[in-house]
């Protein structure tokens, strides 16, 4: 299905995976491989060879060596949940899923760090440290399912961001499995100082989307959990007024731990599966939340309401307590999900402009809306200017596919010529290659290119993701299964 | 792929479609935590059916083995954002299977005679564990083979039927008329726990009607595609209780209590019977959620005797998934341990019993029982509360199996009638 040749794998090479790994630990049958043809971004589908369970580095490292020797593709997998086909098997080959190396190896208190393996969960790491007042802040809408070697590849972010960074802020070191199978620490090791003298090659990595290597242990930094938080929904009548007041509450000199903005589409979704007591008449729901110290929070709140309403808010709310405001937030991290009320598919984008951009991104994804016939509700991280329009289509019918992706080619080409990026925190995959070339100049990609050679000269790992001129499943558009 | 003529409709497309593979679910799910193979994820079981519906794959081997693999406990249904109504997705293609698939003599004696033929009727359920109880009573285990020792161990020591009456009154003037379904393995297993059931529900001001006509509310056959013969259970059910002029209706048994609840979805499609049904369900609560309104538990947190032993809850899968029925319960336990109270880790991971699932999949069982058996020793509690038979019977198993002789497994209701009684 590829304009590439397909990978053929020989029965003697599955013998050897079988035997690194236990021939349990392999996925092969066709029946079985078919639920890893895909991420979350279904638009286009490949089945690998084969996926290997590895158990710890040690396997990992064997099953790399191997697929060095025979010159096997390598896709490193965590949970799947990427929106942009980063772990798809463009050419097949061979995936290391990591959903068995799951495990939070130490939790060093003293410094503030968490030694855990690539596949463990996101979210669990809050869970096991919440109890001593600390927590991992990276927080992407998919922390209860996505994994740390995931959020390491696409340098993951959150509503959290605008106060917080992502995850290359809060990633001290981790240790990895070089294409070749040689296995590496890079950064600040578990018993090591936090500052690293030579090249910040860690830095490197993170955001690389697996092509230069398998993550397989982890050092994360942990944050001191505030003390206090403020959480408000206002309600606007429409996205520009809403948009004004965020640009209003970081001009008046405060950074909220997150602002992020719902427009009705969304917000009714929203509203239908969690009950949460949102207007269904509003034109924008904004979350902001406030946190830190508790002295001076409370004025700062009566400063952010005061901005909310003389922008126009029809209502401030503030959660009352900490289970209306953990409410608000399932509400706000789920709403992708929340999609499959209104839509059997969606194609999400995730492009950035200057916060001052807002209104007019908004202005003009809603004219592509109803240029290409399709839904587009928004649910997005306003605060640093991070959208995410959700193109409404079912794959079942050809020319919505079409008109789905002509949308999402349209609002990213906007969000580059209004001065902002393609890409925020999903990574490019195979879904944004086109657009590499519109925001990098030829000498920028070649560079980047370079680096990534350096680490795999080979170009096995993860493949034709990325960069112009990479390989793509040549049918991507409409295929006939409905099996999504 | 080769395709293959699609099966007969199965799935209904809509609900299907609803899952659009965002992964939030991965991680609730039992056994893709232990084998870390996404074909044993909801996602991936979704993936699966839709292929199959599709013709994309072949009813074979593999396929049916991920499809029995799921624990039906619907962790994923209470975390899914897009509301996808996975349970009932798994129900239709397990009655797929139960027609066009053919299993082994085993699993088809399991089924078809010890799980449908036994198990729903208390009678025959005492008479076929008779020779069991002889077996453990003349300590013989060590003759059988592994697979009935296994089986064999979940069963308690000695049998505790209990027959309730007909009619038990309120303790003081009665402000309610309760129903009270004293399910099947409750009855044979555990007849002391369905009288202290009745007895708090007495000193919550009921009034108890247990009628005798009952029958097996068909959870089992459900779980297990048997879906005609599930709705014959409703419908006998239904008849049974609408006589009585019921306010609502009372289960102790999680499990029970969600095919209970979902009469109205379950008789949808028959038209003399979807109102009735729907009547039904919207009466049916589980014990711990009529307690907590009778006398709602003080928020306030009492200091727990020194003395005392740590108190720790677990949640049926059935209580907390689709009854979304996670605080009452806990509430409860509270107000009694006071800060003798431990959370479980993974509480809601299911114990691997899962109604019959423990027979027919005694392999993945055992490690999710030692999954749980590990968390529960990690907390220190000595009495583990929780609110489903199978449950029961699981742990209890698995402490004896790890030596936790000193801590105890023991029925909300019977605990609650015994710190309170």
């Amino acid at each position: 299905m590829t304009t590439e040749s397909p990978t053929i794998l020989s029965a003697a090479v599955l013998d050897a995976l079988g035997e690194i790994v236990g021939r349990d630990n392999l996925v092969y049958g066709p029946e079985e491989l078919l639920v890893y043809e895909c991420d979350a971004y279904t638009i286009e589908k490949q089945l690998p060879n084969v996926v290997v369970l590895p158990r710890n580095t040690a396997e990992v490292a064997a099953v790399v060596r191997l697929c060095a020797e025979h010159s096997l593709p390598i896709i490193p997998r965590g949970a799947g949940t990427s929106l942009s086909g980063t772990v798809l098997a463009v050419t097949g080959g061979v995936m290391i899923a990591l959903t068995r190396m799951n495990r939070i190896l130490q939790i060093d208190y003293r410094n503030r760090r968490a030694l855990v393996e690539a596949g463990c969960v996101n979210a669990w790491i809050t869970q096991a440290v919440k109890a001593r007042g600390l927590f991992y802040a990276p927080d992407p809408s998919s922390q209860s399912a996505c994994t740390i070697g995931g959020n390491v590849a696409t340098n993951s972010g959150g509503p959290h961001t605008l106060k917080y960074g992502v995850t290359t802020n809060h990633v001290l070191g981790f240790e990895m499995v070089l294409p070749d199978g040689e296995v590496c620490w890079l950064g600040t090791r578990p018993e090591g100082g936090e500052d690293v003298a030579g090249f910040d090659l860690r830095g490197a990595f993170i955001g690389c989307e697996g092509m230069f290597g398998v993550v397989t242990r982890v050092l994360v930094g942990l944050s001191r959990a505030p003390q206090s938080f403020k959480t408000m929904m206002g309600v606007f009548e429409s996205v520009d007024e809403a948009s004004q007041a965020v640009s209003d509450i970081i001009a008046a000199g405060m950074v909220p731990g997150a602002m992020e903005m719902m427009d009705q589409l969304i917000t009714q979704a929203v509203e239908a599966a969690y009950h949460f007591g949102f207007p269904l008449d509003a034109g924008a729901v904004l979350i902001i939340e406030l946190d830190g110290l508790a002295a001076g929070l409370e004025r700062q709140a009566a400063r952010v309401i005061e901005i909310c309403r003389a922008n126009g808010a029809r209502e401030v709310r503030l959660a009352k307590t900490e289970a209306e405001r953990l409410e608000l937030w399932k509400c706000r991290k789920r709403a992708f999900g929340a999609i499959g009320r209104l839509s059997p598919n969606f194609l999400t984008q995730d492009g950035v402009v200057p916060r001052s951009k807002l209104p007019e991104i908004m202005r003009f994804i809603r004219a592509c809306s109803e240029r290409q016939g399709l839904r587009i509700p928004n649910v997005f991280h306003a605060g640093d200017g991070n959208i995410h329009p959700l193109i409404l289509y079912d794959e079942r019918d050809p020319e919505q596919v079409r008109r789905a992706l002509a949308a999402g080619h349209e609002i990213l080409a906007k969000c580059v010529e209004l001065g902002g990026s393609v890409s925020g925190e999903h990574g490019i995959g195979v879904e944004k290659i086109d657009f590499m070339a519109i925001q990098f100049t030829a000498a920028d990609l070649a560079a980047m290119q370079m680096l990534r050679r350096v680490f795999d000269p080979g170009q096995r790992c993860n493949p034709h993701k990325m960069f112009p001129g990479s390989k793509r499943c040549s049918d991507f558009a409409p295929k006939k299964q409905a099996a999504a | 792929m080769n395709t293959i003529t699609p099966p007969p409709a199965f799935l209904d497309p809509a609900r299907a479609l609803a899952c659009i593979h965002c992964g939030l679910c991965l991680s609730s799910c039992p056994t893709y935590l232990e084998t870390g193979n996404e074909n044993d994820s909801p996602r991936g079981r979704i993936y699966l059916m839709r292929a199959l519906q599709d013709g994309r794959v072949a009813l074979g081997d593999t396929v049916a083995h991920h499809i029995d693999q799921c624990l039906g406990c619907r962790a994923c249904e209470a975390v899914c954002p897009s509301g996808v109504q996975y349970g009932e997705l798994l129900e239709h293609t397990r009655e797929h299977l139960e027609q066009h698939f053919s299993r082994s003599l085993w699993q088809r004696f399991l089924r078809r005679w010890v799980i449908e033929k036994v198990f729903p009727f208390p009678e025959r359920m005492e008479l076929a564990l008779l020779p069991a109880w002889l077996i453990k009573g003349w300590r013989l285990e060590g003759l059988l083979p592994q697979f009935a020792r296994e089986a064999l161990s979940l069963l308690p020591a000695a049998p505790a039927p209990g027959r309730l009456p007909e009619f038990c009154p309120a303790a003081e003037p009665a402000r309610a008329r309760v129903g009270f379904v004293s399910g099947c393995v409750m009855t044979v297993l555990f007849g002391p726990t369905n009288e202290a059931s009745v007895r708090l529900l007495n000193r919550a001001g009921c009034d108890v009607f247990t009628p005798v006509g009952q029958g097996c509310c068909g959870a089992l056959y459900a779980h297990s595609g048997q879906l005609e013969q599930a709705r014959a259970c409703a419908r006998h059910n239904i008849a049974v209780f609408e006589r009585l002029q019921l306010d609502t209706i009372v289960i102790n048994a999680a499990g029970c209590g969600s095919t209970l609840k979902e009469y109205g979805a379950l008789l949808r499609e028959d038209p003399e019977w979807a109102d009735r049904a729907r009547a039904f369900s919207s009466r049916v609560r589980d014990l711990t959620e009529v307690l907590v309104a009778a006398a709602p538990p003080s928020a306030s947190l009492r200091s727990g005797d020194p003395a005392g032993a740590r108190v720790t809850y677990h949640d049926a899968c059935h209580l907390a998934h689709p009854q979304r029925i996670t605080k009452p319960p806990r509430d409860l336990v509270r107000a009694r341990a006071g800060t003798n109270f431990v959370e479980l880790p993974e509480s809601d991971v299911c114990c691997g019993s899962a109604g019959s699932y423990n027979l027919t999949e005694p392999a993945m069982a055992a490690r999710l029982q030692r999954r749980k058996i590990e968390n529960i020793l990690k907390t220190g509690a000595k009495v583990v509360v929780t609110t489903n038979p199978g449950c029961l019977l699981q742990i209890r198993a698995g402490l004896r199996q790890a030596g936790a002789m000193d801590v105890e497994a023991v029925h909300i209701a019977d605990y609650l009638d015994r710190v309170s009684g």
